[in-house]
Order: structure tokens, then sequence, then C-alpha cells
């Protein structure tokens, strides 16, 4: 009996151990794999196919399949992606700050039974289903009512903006949650009404929280893919107003991708674009850990 | 006074923008399910779909959808609740731990669509597999670990600390505490982070498309396991409802497309309701189970059996 003991605690904790570290590696490994090989990839534009990264990052240009002066200006593609993302957030931030207030402060009981199962779902439909409702709801609307083709970079800020709602709110509604109490009380003290409460001393408390929201939702409306490329348009130039169609950094990889033979100069250039995605989703990230250090607590 | 009116025009517009989102999320589900009417047809939801003709099905499509949500969550549930463990438990503070978490934010960040192509270079090329369901299912793994890792750790750090003082006091070590105590505890919340995981990975889309593939092969359920026809042969090409929808909307030539999205749409829809009044209901029960008298009483029998 004494013999077998220490096998059995050796096998209960340091299997488990092992095991459980294991999982914990495995996501830092699975990180540096995706930016290793996303990196490498991205670089052969640069070292084997010798495009300049000038030309890459500055040129309107884009025309691969030109055989004669083939053009690989990433510029419409980066302007395309920052408009849509930037115009859905400026749509959705106030309303998810408004959704916010109104769960923690207006009525906090609809709040919970409602409001945050309706974010929760609207966060579980599938972004094809959010595109294919632009396709027939939005874009005929547009059509109908501005002309054009309907899709456009404003269906684009539309779709997203609904798509982008729950993340900005749910993380503002926990950052105004968080506030405490006797703020309120503070402010209702000094005669305060609940909106000069709420607009001059709640949300300024909360604006951290609110501003990480807000950047969780630009990187996430900068990185759906589907949904905007299904309503965008999809034309290779730079929108002249909102009612003008454009492509995204996400649409062209979702279109052209398979077209391409690997080692091509134009597939290389897509995967750049791919690098180009990955490293601003990150440079998204280094932006929500420099809100959170800023100011200590 | 005037304070007054300003703070009883911004409640009513608080109010009004509520309300509308309500509104909004209730006519996007009638839409879709008006839309898509009759989508419960088993002729539809069984049948083989058809490349010129109207009438066809996505009987191949819902079943490569439940498949490869069968198998990613066989997959990633047990490395997040790993990864989670390690967090809540394990790791010590440091620059490794936040190293860690700088990981698991930078994972949770990435576009699906960049994910779908590191799919492409490491699941379909590297590996020499084609588009394959398992290389598919990875792929949204590693979409889904950060999320499913974060909701594990947290349902672990949420269990009282005293309950763990209590099982160690007794002479448990810590692993033992881990599994008969604290994860029991913890259990509710995982499984409805689980549920609400299983939605987002049967609605994932874009980085199915490089990593599955836009087609299925003519499914033979009598075919030998290891030929590309069996439809429970992981290693097949295997286009999901999701991508079925996108391929329909940019290339569908079949004259019923619109119909056939709409009503695939509107199965997405349902499945998305069911799963969130799943996790729901589950974890009412599972908490009522885990905290009320009679199914401690049970745990406890079990516990000294053991």
């Amino acid at each position: 009996m004494k013999g077998k003991k220490p096998i059995n605690y050796w096998k209960s904790e340091y299997i488990g151990r092992m095991l459980v570290t294991f999982c914990g590696f495995l996501i830092v490994f699975a990180t540096l794999a995706i930016i290793v090989f996303i990196c490498s990839k991205g670089i052969q534009s640069f070292t084997q196919s010798h495009i300049s990264l000038k030309e890459m990052l500055f040129s309107k240009q884009w025309a691969p399949n030109d055989s004669a002066h083939p053009k690989y200006g990433a510029v419409i593609f980066i302007v395309g992606s920052t408009l849509v993302s930037i115009g859905a957030v400026l749509l959705s931030a106030p309303i998810a700050i408004a959704l916010a207030v109104f769960i923690n402060y207006i009525w906090p009981e609809f709040g919970t039974k409602v409001l945050k199962p309706v974010l929760e779902l609207l966060i579980g439909i599938p972004s094809v289903v959010y595109g294919f409702l632009g396709v027939t709801l939005l874009v005929p609307m547009l059509r109908d009512s501005f002309g054009g083709v309907g899709f456009s970079l404003i269906a684009g800020i539309i779709v997203l903006s609904i798509m982008i709602l729950p993340t900005i709110a749910s993380i503002a509604a926990d950052a105004i949650g968080a506030v405490p109490h006797a703020y309120l009380e503070a402010s209702y003290g000094l005669g305060s009404t609940r909106w000069q409460a709420i607009s001059r001393v709640i949300v300024p408390a909360a604006r951290k929280g609110i501003l990480t929201g807000v950047v969780l939702g630009l990187a996430r409306a900068f990185g759906e893919a589907l949904a905007v490329q299904m309503v965008i348009g999809n034309t290779v130039k730079l929108p002249s107003g909102l009612y003008s169609p454009t492509a995204t950094l996400t649409g062209i990889l979702t279109m052209d991708m398979s077209n391409t033979l690997n080692g091509t100069a134009w597939n290389n250039a897509l995967w750049t674009l791919a690098m180009i995605l990955l490293l601003i989703s990150f440079f998204f990230i280094l932006i929500v850990r420099a809100i959170g250090q800023r100011g200590g607590k | 006074m005037k304070a007054r009116t300003v703070d009883a025009i911004w409640t009513g517009i608080l109010y009004a923008i509520s309300f509308l989102v309500v509104v909004l999320l209730g006519f996007f589900i009638v839409t879709i399910i008006l839309r898509g009417w009759g989508f419960w047809d088993p002729q539809f939801l069984f049948g083989n779909p058809s490349n010129t003709q109207a009438g066809g099905g996505i009987g191949p499509q819902l079943f490569n959808s439940l498949y490869m949500l069968v198998l990613t969550l066989l997959i990633s549930v047990p490395l997040g609740l790993g990864a989670g463990i390690y967090l809540a438990e394990y790791a010590k503070q440091g620059k490794l731990l936040s190293f860690i978490r700088l990981c698991i934010e930078a994972m949770a960040s990435l576009p699906s669509i960049v994910v779908g192509l590191f799919g492409l270079l490491v699941f379909v090329t590297l590996t020499g597999w084609g588009y394959t369901l398992i290389g598919g299912a990875l792929a949204i793994t590693i979409l889904n670990l950060p999320g499913l890792t974060r909701v594990c750790e947290n349902a672990i750090l949420d269990v009282p600390y005293s309950v763990k003082e209590a099982s160690l006091g007794l002479g448990a070590t810590r692993w033992q505490t881990l599994v008969r105590v604290v994860l029991p505890a913890a259990l509710p919340q995982i499984i409805t982070g689980v549920i609400l995981a299983a939605g987002r990975i049967f609605g994932e889309a874009a980085a199915l498309i490089y990593t599955a593939g836009l087609t299925t092969p003519f499914l033979n359920a009598s075919a030998d396991l290891s030929s590309k026809l069996n439809p429970f042969n992981m290693f097949r090409p295997a286009e999901t409802l999701t991508v079925h929808i996108w391929k329909l909307n940019s290339e569908g030539i079949v004259p019923d497309a619109k119909l056939i999205a709409a009503k695939s749409a509107a199965i997405l829809i349902v499945m998305v309701l069911l799963f969130n009044i799943a996790a729901r209901l589950i974890s009412v029960l599972l908490q009522r189970y885990f905290t009320g008298s009679k199914g401690r009483k049970k745990r406890n029998a079990n516990k000294i059996a053991v």
C-alpha cells in the first residue's frame, strides 16, 4: 500500500499539471506560428517578386493580372478597410454607449432581462447572415433611395456597425457598471439631474473601458470579411463618396486567393495584404494595452 | 427647470435607442424566417443540391456543418479547458504569464480570414491534405481557443477559495481538489460558455473557405471510411452551410439560388436561437443541480464510492 501512493501521487499531480501546462503553451506556440507563417509568406513579395515596399504602401494602382506592367499598390484596400471600419465605429459607438448607460442606470431590469440577451443574440448571428440581410434588404433600399448600384461604402458601414454594436456595448456596460456608486450619490448631492450625473461624471469616469470597447470594435470591423465583401461592391477604386462602391483588404483576400497560383507575384502580393491585416490587428491590441496601462487603475 | 427638461429629453432618447435595438433584432429574425419560410421541408433539409436545376437541397452542407461543429468541439474544449486550468491554477505571476496573456489577446483579435489563410498554409499545403474537414475544424479551433480559455479560467476563478481550502485541508492533493471539487463547481459556467462558442463555430465561414473548401463530394454512407465519399471521413473537402450561403450569393448559378440562401439563413438563425436558449436553460438547470441539496447528497455518495 505504501509503495503505491507515490505512483498515484505522481500520476495525478504531475501528469495533470504537464497536460494543462502544455495547453497553455500551445496558445503561445499557435500565435507565434501564425505570425511566422503569414509573415514569411508576406515578405516574399519583396524578396522574391521584387515588388517595392513603397509601391505596395503608397501606390493606388492595383493591376496584378496586367502581364506587361503589373501594379501592386494596396492603398485602395487599406483606405477602403479604414473608411468602412471607422465609419462603422462612428455610427455604432454612440448607440453602444447609450445602451450601456441604459442597462446600468435607466432601467437595469429591462437591461439584464432583455437587452443583454438581445446583444448576445446579435453576436451569435453568423456574418454571412448579416451579409445576406445586407444584400436582400439594405442594398435594394439604398439603390431605390439614392440611386447607383446600392453596393456601396455606406452599405458596408451600416452592416458592420450592427455587427460590432454588441462588442462595444457589452464592454462599455461593464466599464460603466464598475464606476463606484458613490460617484452618482456625490453628483446627486450636488444637485445634478440624472443626465448631468451620467454625462459629466459617470461616462467620463468609465472612459478608459469605453475606449477599450471602441478599439476592440474597430479591430473586429477591420477584420470582418464576408459580410462586408457581400455588400461593398468590390470595385477596385477609391470611393468617391459614401454611396460609391469600393474594396477592402479582407474582401480582396476572400475573392482572389484561390484564383492565383502559388509563388506568382500576384499571389505573393495577396499574402502581403494578409500580413498587413495581421500587423494592423496586432497594432489594435497594443493600443488596447496602452489604454489599460495609462493612469494606473 | 431647464436642466430637468434636458434630463427628460435625454432619458427619452436613451429609451428610444434601447427599444429600437430590440425591435431591430426582432425585425431581423422575423424577416429571415419569413424569407426562408418552408425551410423545414425534409426534401430541402436532407436532399442533395443541384447544380443547374431549381429545387435542390442542402443535405450535405447541413451534415458538414454539424460534423464540423462536433469535431471542433472535441478538439477545442479539452485544449481550452486545459489552458484555462493552467492560467487559473498553475501559472505564476510574472513575465511569462503576461506574455501568454498577450498571445491570447492577439489570438482573439485575429481576423478570421487570416486564420483561414494560415490554415491554407499549414493544414492544406504543408500537410498535403488538401481541403479537408479536419483542416477546417483546426482553423476554427484557433479562432475559438482564446474565448474558451477565458471562459474556463473565469469559471474556475469564480469558485470560492474557501471551498478549495476545505478540500486541501482534508488532505486532498491539488489535482484531486481541482478535478473533484473545483471543476464540478465551475461546470455550469463552462457548459454555458461552450454552448455559446458552439453557436459561433456553427456560424463561422471566412476561416473555412480556404481550409475546408467550397465543394463536397457526392456523399455515400456505404463507401469505405478512407474514401472521400464517406460522410464521416475527416480528410475530405466539406462545404458548410455558411460557406454555401456565401457561395450562392457570389457565384450561384442555380435559378433558385436566392431562395436556397434565404432558407439556409433561416436554418442558421433557428440554430443560433436554439444554442442561446439551450445555453440559458442548461445553465439554470445545472446551477440548481449543483447547488440544490438533492444534487449535493448524490455527489457525496459518488465521492465515497470512488
